[in-house]
Order: structure tokens, then C-alpha cells, then sequence
């Protein structure tokens, strides 16, 4: 799977198209960033409710592909803008950290 | 009104010449409202309440041509006057100070501090109006370029000094609460690892330990400098701060300690995992603390033969 077939596969919305479209290797849950910058691998999704700059800077240094931010936070434009430097699509969704990451998880083991 | 104190011999010569080298219409507002000769006073009264502007140029039907200007003081003498029906033609200025726009930046600010309008409308060579400057457009344009030297400058400053062996250095000076610069030393670093295609691994672990120790600058110091060294089989990252220093560096280092307040940690920082990352993936890891003096993190990785 790759990052363009996210808003289908999870039913998302894209909020920052200007992303490189490469294949999705791993996904990754949390909200301290700490542990994200630990264990987030290259090449991830990253669930998250941390809609701010600073994720942007913790997914460019980590490699982390997509955000996904979970239940509908508001996403700022410094956010957005920091994204579209750094080629990292943005997401959104209504649901919780909890259902995305069951559906992600199911999408990226049926597609290996 | 105060003049713009800048226009004198006594300024810095950066300062004079940037205002000789930038052009009137580099900085103007290209796209002017006007009005016509008939329009009411007003109409033109709501196009400055709706448009939050101050001077309207009277011109022809094409916007070229230009008869005359109708300022806020014409407006308000005409509420006073009780014409504010009358065409603009009535009441406008027609002695026109105009500005040209291949003029340097120079001529706008002695202007302004000649005469006492706060607007100038700018003709080309061909005498059609193509802009309109005042003090807002000039302030903003000299803080740009100004600001452009200053960003120079502290490059220039921020250069440690360099080592035998050495093969790359940074350095960055980081603010306390600074969230909207944060990471931007290691991204810094990153990047310039990416040009000498270190293995992932390797740049994971040097990422990390940058990131954990500028993050650490932001949220607990006063403030300090953020370096990095390259040599040709280790980097050195070293996090020196002004203050307040750790009164118990062992707690420090024991994952989930932290000091962090509440507003921090729900930026997703402060879980007192910072230095226990940054320790795990360094090769060596020192830390020198005084407190009400400052901080020193060392963080070392060996890089791979």
C-alpha cells in the first residue's frame, strides 16, 4: 500500500497532498514524542493527536511518510505548511487512535 | 508625525545602502484602488472602511491617468462640510506629490519626512500610476532585507571554532520555548549527514541524540547552543546551556523523571524520556551539570569503518 491509497483504504481525509507516494512500511501510534522519535520506523504511518509544527519535525528526522491526526483535531496551517516542505502527507479523521490503528494495521498486513 | 530616522549620513552604511539599492518599486503596493472624478466622497469613504485604507488616487476609467488623491482629512472635512455627496472631483488634492518608480527606496522615506502625507502615489517613466507607497510599505521592506542581514550575521558569528581532524561542524543557538524553531539544529544535521550517505542506522542514532538534546534546550534550559562535530569515525553533539543546571543528574537520567509542566506535556514533550534516548543511542554520554551556572550533554556515536 501506498501513502495516496491511505484516504481510500481508511476512509481519511487528505489535508497535505504534496507528499512523496512511496510504499508504507509500518505504522506507528503515539503522542509523546519522545517515543515516536525511539520507535517509529522509516518509512511509517504515524497516528497521532499531536496536530502541531513540532510532529512535522519528529516525522522529517524519523522518516515517518504520513500523519495521521485522530479525532478531527484542528490541523494548524504552520502545521500544513511545515509538512509540504518536508513531503509529509497530513490526514485527518473522526475516528480514534484506537480504530485507525486496528484498520492500518489489517490494510498493512493483507497487503504483505 | 516622527521622521523615519534612518535617512542621515550617521546611519550604518548597510542601512544606506539598501535604501539607495532598492527601488520605490520594489517596495510599493502594485495594486491600487482608485476612483473616478464623479464617484461621491462617499463611496469612497466606505471603499476606505472596506478596503482599511487611507488615500484614494482619482484616476481615469483604466486606472492610468491620474487627476488627483482623496485622503482621510478630505473625507472627514467633507463629513464636517456636509458635502460628503459631492463628486470627488470637487475636493480632491490635485497638487500631487508623486513619487517615480524607478526612484531609489531613499527618495519615498525624504519625502515623507518632507511632506506631510502619509501615502505617495508612483508614476512610471510614461506618467501612469503603477503604485501607491507609505510608511507601512517602507517599514515592512527595510525589516525584511534588515532581517535577511541580521539571519547573516549570526551565521557568520555562530562558526566554533574549528579542530584538527575535523571534518564538519554546526552550531545553533536555541531558545528557551522556542517551539516553533524546534528541531531545526537537527534537521540541520541531518541534512548534511544525508550528503555524506551515512548508513540509516547510524543516522537514526545521531538524529535521535540531536533531536533529544535540542528538544532538552528548549523545554528545560535558559536557552544555550546546540553543536556538532564531525570527525572521520565519530560525531560529537554537545548541548551547553545558561541555566538553571540539574540538581540531581542520576534522577535525571531515570526514565519517566521529569520537571516539565503541564502545557508541555501536552505538546507531547516532558515525558522524561529525552535523556535516557539520547543516552542509549550515543557510545558516550557524559553530563555536566551546576546549578544556577548551566549544563553540558556530550553525546558521542563511533561512526562505521
Amino acid at each position: 500500500m501506498r501513502v495516496r491509497d491511505l484516504s481510500e483504504a481508511l476512509g481519511i481525509e487528505l489535508i497535505q497532498p504534496e507528499f512523496e507516494d512511496t510504499e508504507i512500511l509500518d505504522g506507528y501510534t503515539g503522542d509523546l514524542l519522545s517515543d515516536v522519535m525511539a520507535h517509529a520506523s522509516s518509512g511509517s504511518v504515524l497516528i497521532t493527536i499531536q496536530a502541531h509544527k513540532n510532529t512535522i519535525a519528529v516525522a522529517g528526522l524519523v522518516g515517518i511518510l504520513a500523519i495521521i491526526v485522530a479525532n478531527e483535531r484542528p490541523i494548524p496551517e504552520d502545521m500544513v505548511e511545515a509538512a509540504r516542505k518536508e513531503k509529509i502527507a497530513i490526514f485527518r479523521s473522526k475516528e480514534s487512535q484506537f480504530v485507525l490503528s486496528g484498520k492500518l494495521y489489517a490494510q498493512l498486513s493483507s497487503s504483505r | 508625525m516622527s521622521t523615519i530616522p534612518i535617512n542621515t549620513q550617521e546611519s550604518p552604511p548597510f542601512l544606506l545602502d539598501l535604501i539607495y539599492r532598492l527601488k520605490v518599486k520594489d517596495v510599493m503596493t502594485h495594486e491600487v484602488i482608485t476612483a473616478r472624478r464623479e464617484t461621491p466622497l462617499r463611496q469612497i469613504q466606505y471603499i476606505m472602511k472596506e478596503k482599511g485604507i487611507t488615500g484614494v488616487p482619482i484616476t481615469d476609467d483604466e486606472g492610468k491617468r491620474l487627476f488627483g488623491i482623496v485622503s482621510m482629512d478630505d473625507i472627514i472635512r467633507a463629513l464636517d462640510g456636509g458635502y460628503i455627496q459631492d463628486p470627488a472631483e470637487r475636493w480632491m488634492s490635485r497638487n500631487l506629490i508623486v513619487l517615480e518608480d524607478d526612484m531609489p527606496l531613499q527618495f519615498a522615506i525624504s519625502y515623507l519626512d518632507k511632506f506631510r502625507y502619509g501615502r505617495f502615489p508612483v508614476l512610471n517613466k510614461d506618467r501612469e500610476l503603477v503604485g501607491i507607497i507609505t510608511s507601512r510599505d517602507i517599514i515592512i521592506a527595510l525589516l525584511v532585507e534588515v532581517n535577511k542581514e541580521v539571519e547573516k550575521l549570526e551565521q557568520r558569528i555562530v562558526q566554533p571554532p574549528s579542530r584538527p581532524g575535523e571534518e564538519a561542524r554546526l552550531l545553533y543557538h536555541v531558545r528557551k520555548y522556542d517551539f516553533e524553531n524546534a528541531g531545526k539544529a537537527s534537521a540541520g544535521i541531518k541534512k548534511l549527514l544525508l550528503e555524506r550517505n551515512l548508513d540509516p542506522k547510524t543516522l537514526r542514532r545521531i538524529s535521535v541524540a540531536a533531536y533529544e538534546l535540542e528538544m532538552n534546550l528548549v523545554v528545560h534550559s535558559e536557552g544555550g547552543t546546540l553543536s556538532f562535530r564531525m570527525e572521520k569515525d565519530r560525531v560529537e553533539i554537545e548541548a551547553k546551556d545558561r541555566g538553571p543546571g540539574i540538581p540531581d543528574v542520576e534522577q535525571a537520567m531515570e526514565e519517566g523523571f521529569s520537571t516539565a509542566n503541564e502545557w508541555i506535556r501536552s505538546l507531547g514533550f516532558g515525558a522524561g524520556m529525552g535523556l535516557p534516548n539520547a543516552k542509549r543511542v550515543s557510545d558516550e554520554f557524559t553530563i555536566d551539570s551546576r546549578v544556577g551556572e548551566g549544563t553540558t550533554v556530550r553525546a558521542v556515536i563511533y561512526l562505521p569503518k
